[in-house]
């Protein structure tokens, strides 16, 4: 009976050491990997006819149809597409695991990755504005009320020309990219006082539309219904024409990110994705603005210019 | 006649296997002393791994842990300096959890008698079925019940806008009821019946029974279910999360909104670059919901020790 006591604990204890050695050697593992970047990765994954894609669950609807298209025409070809949210899709790509890592956000506006050592395409661009209750009658905002509203200073609708109704402010988690955009280019920076926050478009939409006063902020293909109000901004309609000409100011780039250059079937993935068959179909049917209507540019500091 | 089929059956088994007795012995020994071994390194492993990931925040960010505790400002990515406050969600997390096992636990407990003591059949046959159903709703049900019935009920009826502690409280109290009733009945069921009998003997009726015999006697395993349904309510995140509206401030009342540990974790883990100071200190808040649970089994094991039948 002692013997066995003991033979159980020596196998515990190898087992925890084993644990422990795995753990570091993971961590060294990361470190190495951000040395050689791209060397070993992404030449190992896309030798291969299948790809992973990962991050951005906002772009994965658009990437997962355009797979699917892509797929049809090319049967041998497989590609996964999964959504875990921007910051999992950088991370992921930066270490090697997935081919293309998805991200609202440029990475360098991300802690924690090497924006030199991966490689941004641009595959599309989303707008956003902001979503009012249809309640309250406003469908126009100037960019001051916008920031007044969202900070707090205004907290009746009856102060912009609405109904005499509380605000609600639907906000998004802190490091959503979503979120991170609105603030950038809607709020110049402000940082939005305190509501319901929610992570899902979907649920931000609901919410905005059951609840008497709310506003929040969705992406332009969210704004499929009447259910809720699309605001306009200091007189400026959001639409593909506007945001392409940089009239209105709240969108963003969808990057979808490589480990060194793209190759193998993650290049043609890419390319496919930027082909004139796509930017003119999938894309405006997902509700982005293809990339070949946008007339203006914009870098990581998000410094507007003309093309 | 049931039984002596079964005796024999058993009896042959019994029999057959004699032949090869000791390598029978061995083979079942080291096939539950894996099964064993298994579970404690899974246990330890994940403790390991987030105890490591969860003080990186502390070693590596440098963020103060008293200040991260207590502090009640968190803006990890708002405009002027980054600030690392979680205290308001741990209040949130602890809030939801005690004032749901507040209503749940007398709830529970009351249906627990009903079921082994006044009416044991309508229990078994009804109550307890429904019960089990209730188990097995997926979370994410109760929060998209509570989400498009529970909270347009509260906001047209009760103060605030719907979304708050009170929608979440009452979506934990469904959620952890079944928990505390199931683990209540046993306990009650698990009671000689001698101490009924006995009691019943000295004059007493039912209720005088029930309330000073059985109960008294029952109380450690009583207390152990009302924990165990705690830790449950304590770790939900998905159903709280629609309902709660996450908010980062600590609520002045319970129509406030609020925000707890799991949903904080839940909605921003999947935007934060790993290893970034964001991702580490969701980490951190994943080790405290470890050390609390920890603590409620503690709490299980101190009360079971207790048990006097």
């Amino acid at each position: 009976m002692k013997k066995m006591k003991l033979s159980v604990l020596l196998a515990m204890f190898a087992l925890v050491i084993g644990v422990l050695a795995a753990c570091g050697g993971n961590a060294g593992g990361e470190q190495s990997e951000e040395d050689n970047s791209g060397n070993s990765n992404s030449g190992g994954e896309t030798s291969e006819s299948s790809i992973v894609v990962s991050g951005s669950s906002a772009m994965q609807p658009l990437v997962a149809a355009a797979a699917e298209k892509y797929k049809e025409e090319n049967p041998d070809a497989d590609i996964q597409v999964n959504a875990g949210g921007s910051g999992a899709g950088l991370s992921q790509v930066q270490e090697g695991s997935v081919a293309i890592g998805n991200s609202d956000v440029f990475a360098e506006e991300k802690e924690g990755i090497d924006a030199d050592a991966i490689v941004d395409h641009k595959v599309a661009v989303v707008g956003m504005t902001a979503a009012i209750n249809p309640e309250v009658g406003v469908d126009n905002l100037t960019k001051q009320q916008l920031k007044d509203i969202f900070t707090g200073k205004i907290t009746n609708w009856s102060e912009v020309g609405g109904a005499d109704e509380e605000i609600t402010l639907v906000n998004r988690p802190d490091s959503s990219g979503t979120r991170a955009t609105f603030v950038k280019f809607g709020l110049d920076g402000e940082t939005p006082a305190e509501g319901v926050t929610e992570d899902s478009s979907n649920t931000v939409k609901q919410i905005v539309a059951d609840t008497p006063g709310a506003i929040g902020y969705l992406a332009l293909s969210y704004f499929d219904d009447d259910s809720v109000t699309k605001a306009s901004i200091d007189g400026v309609e959001p639409t593909d024409e506007t945001i392409g000409s940089g009239e209105f100011p709240i969108w963003a780039y969808q990057h979808s990110y490589t480990n060194g250059d793209a190759e193998g079937l993650a290049k043609e993935f890419l390319d496919y994705m930027l082909s004139e068959e796509v930017q003119t179909t999938i894309v405006p049917e997902q509700g982005y603005v293809p990339m070949t209507a946008m007339e203006v540019e914009r870098d990581a500091e998000g410094n507007q210019t003309d093309k | 006649m049931a039984k002596a089929t079964v005796n024999t059956s058993a009896e042959d088994r019994l029999i057959l296997t004699n032949k090869n007795r000791r390598w029978d012995e061995v083979r079942g020994r080291s096939l539950v002393t894996i099964c064993a071994i298994i579970m404690i390194a899974a246990t330890i492993s994940v403790t390991v791994f987030l105890a490591q990931k969860g003080l990186q925040s502390f070693t590596v960010n440098n963020i103060n842990p008293i200040a991260y505790l207590t502090s009640t400002n968190w803006n990890p990515v708002g405009s002027g300096e980054a600030s690392y406050g979680i205290f308001p969600f741990i209040f949130g997390s602890l809030a939801v959890t005690f004032l749901s096992a507040l209503v749940a636990a007398p709830l529970g407990i009351g249906a627990a008698i009903f079921m082994s003591e006044i009416s044991p059949r309508f229990g078994k046959k009804v109550l307890q079925p429904v019960i089990e159903l209730l188990v097995g709703i997926p979370s994410v049900v109760y929060g998209f019940i509570g989400l498009v019935v529970l909270v347009p009920l509260v906001r047209d009826n009760l103060p605030g806008i719907g979304f708050s502690l009170f929608a979440g409280v009452v979506v934990l109290t469904v959620m952890i009821l079944p928990t505390v009733t199931t683990i209540a009945t046993d306990a009650m069921r698990s009671l000689p019946d001698s101490l009924r009998q006995g009691s019943m003997a000295l004059g007493a009726t039912r209720w005088q029974t029930i309330r000073k015999v059985l109960i008294p006697a029952a109380l450690p395993s009583l207390l152990t279910a009302i924990v165990l349904g705690m830790a449950r309510a304590f770790g939900e995140a998905l159903a709280v999360q629609m309902v709660i509206g996450n908010s980062r401030d600590i609520p002045e009342t319970i129509f406030d909104t609020s925000a707890t540990l799991t949903t904080i974790v839940t909605l921003n883990i999947g935007h934060t670059t790993y290893g970034s100071i964001e991702n580490n200190t969701l980490w951190s808040m994943g080790l405290i919901l470890l050390v609390i649970s920890f603590l409620f089994i503690f709490i299980v094991r101190y009360l079971s020790g207790r048990r006097k039948v």
